[in-house]
């Protein structure tokens, strides 16, 4: 005990520092590692069109997995954002199809531009229930989004009784055209959903970063009742994350309604893991308090680009799942090696000085 | 002056250290424990004493340092290690599982088993029972844990330690709740113990109670040992001094500014407590500006309710506040901070601190929609915001962005007071403001309240620290069982009137106030 703690402070100025520095870094080294590797071992891996395709893959992981960095960081977890994209991609198939029947012969159309509106304020009222199950009726966040996982699901198949909502083009007498641009539009020869992928993730950093309500979010992770007694309003804060994680689950139901053209509700299973497995991979940990929104859209892009370059390689899906789960776990155990050699590092300076 | 016969040394302690973020809690302590003796442990809060048995008893490791057992060095990976050496320990927060039975509780981890696996209940109650009797407390074996008085787990805990047959029992303060007859009964036991030959640790704050059963004494202070004697050679006076160190305490000097117009004031406050009756009893008082008030009490006399229900941190409490005459309808914490509250709780790492954040981001967290232009944190703004504090407090930190669990417990402390000052509060609530910080550290944080005062802040703090209260007070007010029970001018408060009062209600009333006039 003694000698092993004598030799990590002597190391430690030089090669713990150094050790530290790439611990900290794994995310990004991980990035790139994935990134030379498929170069080299998938032909057409680098590709502009491959490229492209494989950004708006990650993008819709990257969506939900910031609403669950914000989430984690207060030391909760959104198991329900899979639903919610399906449930979402429903109402705005429905939308597009049905219009609302107001009961008295007449039957509303909405316009795309509305009907994005709508679907966005159904995706945050979805994660403001959440938030009140949540802070109002202290539900553990697990249990609490549990539930509304299958509720939102059984609404989702309940809406259509369990088909698709096909051919969303709209029709030009009722003005509801252009649902389409969302999943196939480009600007600047970049697809649309990366565009929005930049503004909302942009958004959420200078959130996260300048803003009293992002400073909040990682007070109440790090320190429940210290958040508190600071006077920051800790039920306040965990009804936004949740609302905002609603959010990003919505735009993703758009963006794969869109693209299909057509809403099926199944859409969205499992998309809570891989959103969770982005976040932890990007170095958001689970017990709060820590979490950036670049490292987590790193994390959702390790993680695309693996699927992606793994199925382009010709490994079997099977192969894939394993390999996509060894990743997650050696960036967690890596996370806490840090953490400690972080803490022994400090603790034996300490020593040393006191 | 004490006898060195070694072979009478069971378990020594030889230069060991004890760091946790932010504090160093045990520095390069040797201590020495003897069989068949009673060998007492005494040191202010904070001066490391729990943590000193911690290790011993395996809950702890040592960050450096050696333990030696029977001579050979041993290393306690769990606790279960040290009790498989024979090392037992009464923690001073009970560590019984109430959900369980009396009888489950003793056999905790070592259930007696019949078959393979089958656990015998009726051979636990039996045996059990026979501990129990020697308490003489009136607890069955199979009653709820849940269902005791406080003291009467104390003394299951006391049981559970004893049937261990250990050679080594601690009991860090075995005492602090029972009553005058079950402390009888414990010290019996404890004769009974010795004459097996078991080497007893004891820590108690209890002066006279440690020179009638203690044999030897060891005195901790600031996390060393400043005195090791028999306790045939020594008297409360001796103890006191070790304690309190030649150096007194640094306490800024009152500057003789007069007081200004009444900044707060506090009507009829209540809390319930969960188990009945008021743990705040209607209490009134009332600050001026410019003011310090001190709030003297012991252990659960009420005083952090009182500050958590002013600051508005428990729904159920009742009473009414007044800042500068207005009365403050608001119930959260957050707007009453708004109104010019502002608490520094006492329990630093829990409440206090976020410990990963940065010691910038904790400085600025309670005050950040003042420094923020409408949504938009300037940085500039904050960074000058945390210079500022920086400066005014002596923080000792080499960058801001470093985390704030790096600093040492004095300059974490300065973190949270930083913190609360930023808000630009009118009336500062202090709840053991100087608690496990070093002594320079406290004179620091003893300095910056007169400063405060000076600048026309009324300051509340309660302390349980006869002499700080003294020192920094200009008014003292004494509080026992929730009730206000005294209230004193500088001029006029002496520490018997004090102690007097603050045992008001209690049973052990007349044991402390004649341990503290003795010296």
């Amino acid at each position: 005990m003694t000698d092993t703690s004598a030799r990590t402070a002597a190391a430690a100025p030089t090669g713990g520092s150094m050790l530290l520095t790439l611990m900290k870094l794994r995310t990004f080294i991980a990035l790139i590692a994935v990134i030379v590797f498929f170069s080299i071992a998938a032909p057409n891996f680098l590709s502009t069109a491959n490229l492209i395709l494989m950004s708006k893959h990650v993008a819709l992981n990257a969506f939900l997995a910031m609403g669950m960095t914000f989430v984690i960081i207060t030391s909760g977890i959104d198991l329900s954002v899979g639903s919610i994209v399906g449930l979402c991609g429903m109402v705005a198939g429905y939308l597009v199809l049905n219009g609302i029947d107001l009961q008295i012969g007449y039957t509303v159309y909405f316009n795309v531009i509305e009907i994005i509106l709508i679907t966005l304020v159904v995706g945050v009222l979805i994660g403001a229930v959440n938030g009140i199950l949540i802070t109002k009726l202290n539900v553990a966040p697990f249990i609490a989004t549990l539930g509304v996982l299958y509720v939102a699901r059984g609404f989702a198949l309940l809406s259509s009784g369990g088909s698709t909502f096909p051919n969303l083009a709209g029709k030009a007498d009722l003005g509801n055209t252009g649902f389409g641009f969302l999943g196939a539009g480009r600007i600047l020869n970049i697809p649309v959903s990366i565009w929005i992928l930049i503004v909302v993730a942009l958004g959420a950093a200078y959130l996260a970063r300048y803003t009293p309500l992002g400073r909040h979010i990682f007070a109440v992770g790090g320190n429940e009742r210290a958040a508190r007694i600071s006077g920051v309003r800790v039920d306040m804060v965990k009804m936004f994350v949740y609302m905002f994680s609603g959010f990003c689950a919505a735009i993703v139901g758009l963006i794969i309604s869109s693209e299909l053209m057509a809403s099926h509700p199944a859409t969205g299973e499992s998309f809570e893991l891989n959103a969770i497995a982005a976040a932890v991979l990007g170095g958001t940990s689970m017990s709060g308090g820590r979490g950036t929104i670049g490292g987590t859209i790193i994390g959702a892009f390790v993680i695309g680009i693996l699927s992606d370059g793994l199925v382009m390689m010709g490994v079997s899906s099977f192969w894939q799942m394993v390999i996509k789960g060894l990743v997650i776990i050696v960036a967690v155990v890596v996370d806490q090696a840090q953490r400690r050699l972080q803490s022994r590092v400090t603790l034996i300076q300490m020593a040393k000085i006191g | 002056m004490t006898a060195e016969t070694t072979d009478d040394v069971i378990l020594r302690l030889q230069d060991v250290t004890k760091v946790y973020a932010g504090t160093v809690a045990v520095k390069r302590a040797n201590f020495e424990v003897r069989r068949g003796a009673v060998n007492v442990l005494v040191g202010e809060n904070g001066a490391g004493k729990s943590t000193l048995m911690k290790i011993i008893a395996g809950v702890e490791r040592p960050t450096q340092g050696k333990i030696l057992l029977d001579g050979k060095e041993v290393s306690f990976d769990s606790s279960g290690d040290a009790v498989a050496r024979g090392i037992g320990m009464v923690f001073q927060e009970l560590n019984l599982f109430s959900n369980l039975s009396v009888a489950e509780n003793i056999f905790a981890t070592r259930e007696i088993t019949s078959g393979l696996w089958k656990i015998d209940h009726k051979e636990q109650v039996r045996r059990a029972g026979e501990f129990l009797d020697r308490l003489e407390a009136g607890i069955r074996p199979d009653m709820m844990v849940e269902d005791l008085r406080i003291g009467q787990q104390q003394l299951v805990e006391i049981a559970k330690a004893v049937s261990l047959d250990a050679r080594i029992l601690i009991m860090d303060e075995p005492t602090s709740a029972l009553s005058a007859t079950e402390v009888e009964i414990l010290f019996r036991v404890i004769e009974d113990l010795k004459a097996r030959g078991v080497a007893i640790v004891y820590i108690s704050h209890r002066l006279e109670e440690l020179i009638r059963i203690g044999d030897t004494i060891t005195v901790l202070r600031d996390g060393q040992i400043t005195g090791h004697e028999g306790v045939k050679n020594i008297d409360t006076q001796w103890i006191v001094r070790q304690m309190i160190g030649s150096d007194a305490k640094d306490f800024a000097k009152p500057d003789g500014h007069q007081p200004g117009a009444e900044v707060f004031r506090a009507e009829e406050i209540s809390l319930p407590r969960e188990t009945g009756g008021l743990s705040v009893d209607h209490v009134s008082l009332s600050l001026k500006a410019g003011e310090i008030l001190g709030v003297y009490g012991l252990m659960g006399a009420g005083r952090s309710e009182l500050f958590d229900c002013i600051m508005g941190r428990h729904s159920q409490s009742t009473g009414r506040i007044f800042i500068s005459g207005e009365e403050v309808h608001e119930r959260d914490t957050t707007r009453r901070i708004r109104r010019g509250l502002a608490l520094i709780p006492e329990d630093r790492q829990r409440e206090g601190l976020v410990s990963i954040l940065s010691v910038a981001s904790n400085l600025t967290m309670a005050s950040l929609s003042r420094i923020a232009n409408f949504f938009h944190i300037s940085s500039k703004a904050e960074k000058q915001a945390v210079e500022q504090m920086v400066a005014e407090l002596a923080i000792k930190v080499a960058d801001p962005a470093q985390e704030v669990s790096s600093l040492s417990g004095g300059n974490q402390q300065k973190v949270v007071i930083g913190k609360a000052l930023l808000t630009q509060p009118k009336v500062l609530l202090m709840d053991e403001p100087s608690r496990g910080i070093d002594v320079g550290a406290k004179a620091d944080v003893f300095r910056t309240m007169r400063k405060l005062a000076r600048d026309g802040l009324g300051i509340l703090f309660a302390t349980s620290d006869l002499d700080e209260v003294m020192a920094l007070s200009d008014r003292i007010a004494v509080m026992s069982n929730g009730k206000l029970t005294g209230m004193f001018d500088r001029a006029e408060a002496t520490e018997a009137a004090i102690v007097a009062a603050s045992a008001l209600g209690h049973g052990k009333a007349s044991r402390m106030a004649g341990a503290t006039t003795n010296d």
